[in-house]
């Protein structure tokens, strides 16, 4: 069963198509690099995966959950870490991950131990008792991440998550990123416009004015010129 | 616990963490009806007659009547002000994520909505601790029996802040909105002046502030004072509350449209 399953998703503001017609899965322990330009429908796909917006046409499933049909079900089965950050900036990291454990139907002391693990998993757990707004970026961004994992779903959806980091930073966050899909099992979707983030056994997915325009395998698709120049031309070339 | 009420537990601390954190609020919001107790109320002591009418039995001095329009001042503001942190809230991200937790999302919007009436709640008991002080003495019981009136007259004001907040598109509107709402809805009230005290001067003006759902807050936190319940004021307040709240609901519903324009 494909942990992510979407299937000839449109949406429209008004008379304007941002989604058109868009399928695709994800599976279990598969990370996927949803690769756009600004202004492609990353974030709008994003707002429909989410259940922010609701389709009028297509079909979103989780874990085998139709997000229209069973939209608690679907939602409890997946983490999310937006573009904008999310987090309570007055609150400690420990406060932050017990509301969201909360918010999901964690028990305190259910929320206290998988906050001690998720935080470790992250390196983070010294940091328990700053304040979020103590934190630097590329710690908020994992903050954030360890949130996702609070209710330990089975897929990770991320917006840009390494918008406004440094170099460091974001290596650090797509290993730990790839390391929780390799080791966890735990299916990944990850937007970005950054090529370099994507490594050669992610599956890539480019997504254009509103369409996928191509999917497989990072190292199958532009073995000899390099992602990025791929990227480039297609992006172009369906622009022209 | 359901987690329901695990979600509901999680509002409400988070809330009155942020509570804590954000004295300057708390003082900020007791400074304005402080103002118009101990300066403008003293001024119009002697200019503003009363006669007697319910609930008083007695003459009253022009501060006593207005305690409960300023009580009810402090709920609206903070009803307002609870609007102003939602939309910036969705505009900053942190109500998608509140959105996109497993359970529906009246039962989110309404966690909220009474995490913000509860802070207020609070604010409004501190304003009749110095009143009190001040010297305007409310029978001993009043000050438990304004509790379900504050929380009645707070959820509706709530309710219209939630409303607002689901049709602002950006913040910046937002202080064009609060002038629009709120100095209206509490001037055209009887928070200041008495229903027969605006006849008066205007046969309309005295209607519209019958209308005025505000009005009949100020109204049931009033009688509630004097361990009185004012029953058709409940009814608007309450009738007020619904509709405002299911406008809201509407209004945040992901399948209507109103979100999808909000937060692109």
């Amino acid at each position: 069963m494909a942990a992510l399953d979407v299937a000839g998703l449109s949406f429209r503001y008004g008379r304007k198509e941002a989604l058109k017609g868009v399928s695709f899965a994800v599976q279990p322990g598969e990370f996927c690099a949803l690769l756009g330009p600004n202004g492609a429908g990353k974030s709008t796909l994003f707002a429909l995966l989410t259940r922010l917006f609701v389709a009028k046409q297509g079909r979103i499933s989780v874990m085998g959950k139709d997000l229209q049909q069973a939209p608690r079900a679907a939602l409890a089965q997946m983490g999310v870490v937006f573009q904008q950050m999310t987090l309570d900036l007055d609150l400690s990291v420990a406060r932050n991950l017990a509301y969201f454990g909360a918010l999901h139907g964690l028990s305190r002391r259910e929320s206290a131990a998988r906050a001690q693990d998720v935080l470790e998993r992250l390196d983070m757990a010294e940091r328990a008792r700053e304040k979020a707004r103590d934190l630097n970026g590329g710690h908020r961004r994992r903050l954030e991440i360890a949130r996702a994992l609070m209710h330990r779903p089975r897929l990770l959806l991320l917006d840009e998550p390494t918008v406004g980091l440094d170099a460091r930073a974001r290596v650090s966050i797509t290993a730990h990123v790839h390391a929780l899909a390799r080791e966890d099992g735990i299916a990944v979707l990850w937007a970005t416009h950054l090529v370099d983030e994507v490594a050669a056994d992610d599956t890539v997915l480019i997504l254009h004015h509103g369409e996928i325009l191509e999917t497989g395998r990072a190292r199958d698709m532009a073995p000899q010129n390099g992602l990025a120049a791929h990227f480039m031309a297609l992006t172009e070339d369906a622009a022209a | 616990m359901s987690p329901y009420l695990r979600a509901l537990s999680a509002i409400l601390l988070r809330e009155a963490l942020r509570f804590v954190t954000q004295r300057e609020r708390f003082l900020a919001a007791l400074v304005r009806p402080l103002v118009w107790l101990l300066v403008f109320a003293a001024g119009f002591r002697a200019a503003l007659g009363l006669s007697i009418t319910a609930p008083y039995q007695t003459y009253i001095t022009y501060e006593v009547y207005i305690v409960p329009g300023l009580v009810a001042m402090i709920l609206l503001f903070n009803a307002m002000q609870s609007a102003l942190s939602l939309v910036y809230d969705r505009e900053m991200g942190s109500m998608r994520l509140l959105l996109t937790a497993p359970l529906p999302r009246w039962w989110l919007l309404f966690c909220k909505l009474l995490a913000g009436v509860l802070v207020s709640i609070l604010q409004a008991y501190a304003f009749l601790g110095i009143a009190y002080l001040y010297g305007i003495r409310l029978p001993p019981m009043g000050y438990l029996w304004v509790l379900p009136a504050l929380l009645v007259a707070g959820l509706m004001l709530g309710a219209v802040g939630l409303f607002l907040a689901s049709t602002i598109r950006q913040l910046e509107n937002f202080a064009g909105v609060m002038n629009f709402v709120i100095f209206p809805v509490f001037f055209l009230s009887t928070a200041l002046y008495p229903l027969w005290r605006m006849a008066e001067s205007s046969r309309l003006l005295r209607d519209i502030c019958a209308w005025n759902p505000f009005s009949h807050a100020v109204e049931l936190i009033r009688f509630a004072l004097y361990m009185r319940l004012n029953t058709e004021a409940l009814g608007w307040v309450a009738l007020t509350f619904a509709v405002f709240l299911a406008l809201a609901l509407w209004g945040f519903d992901p399948a209507r449209g109103i979100m999808t324009r909000k937060t692109r």
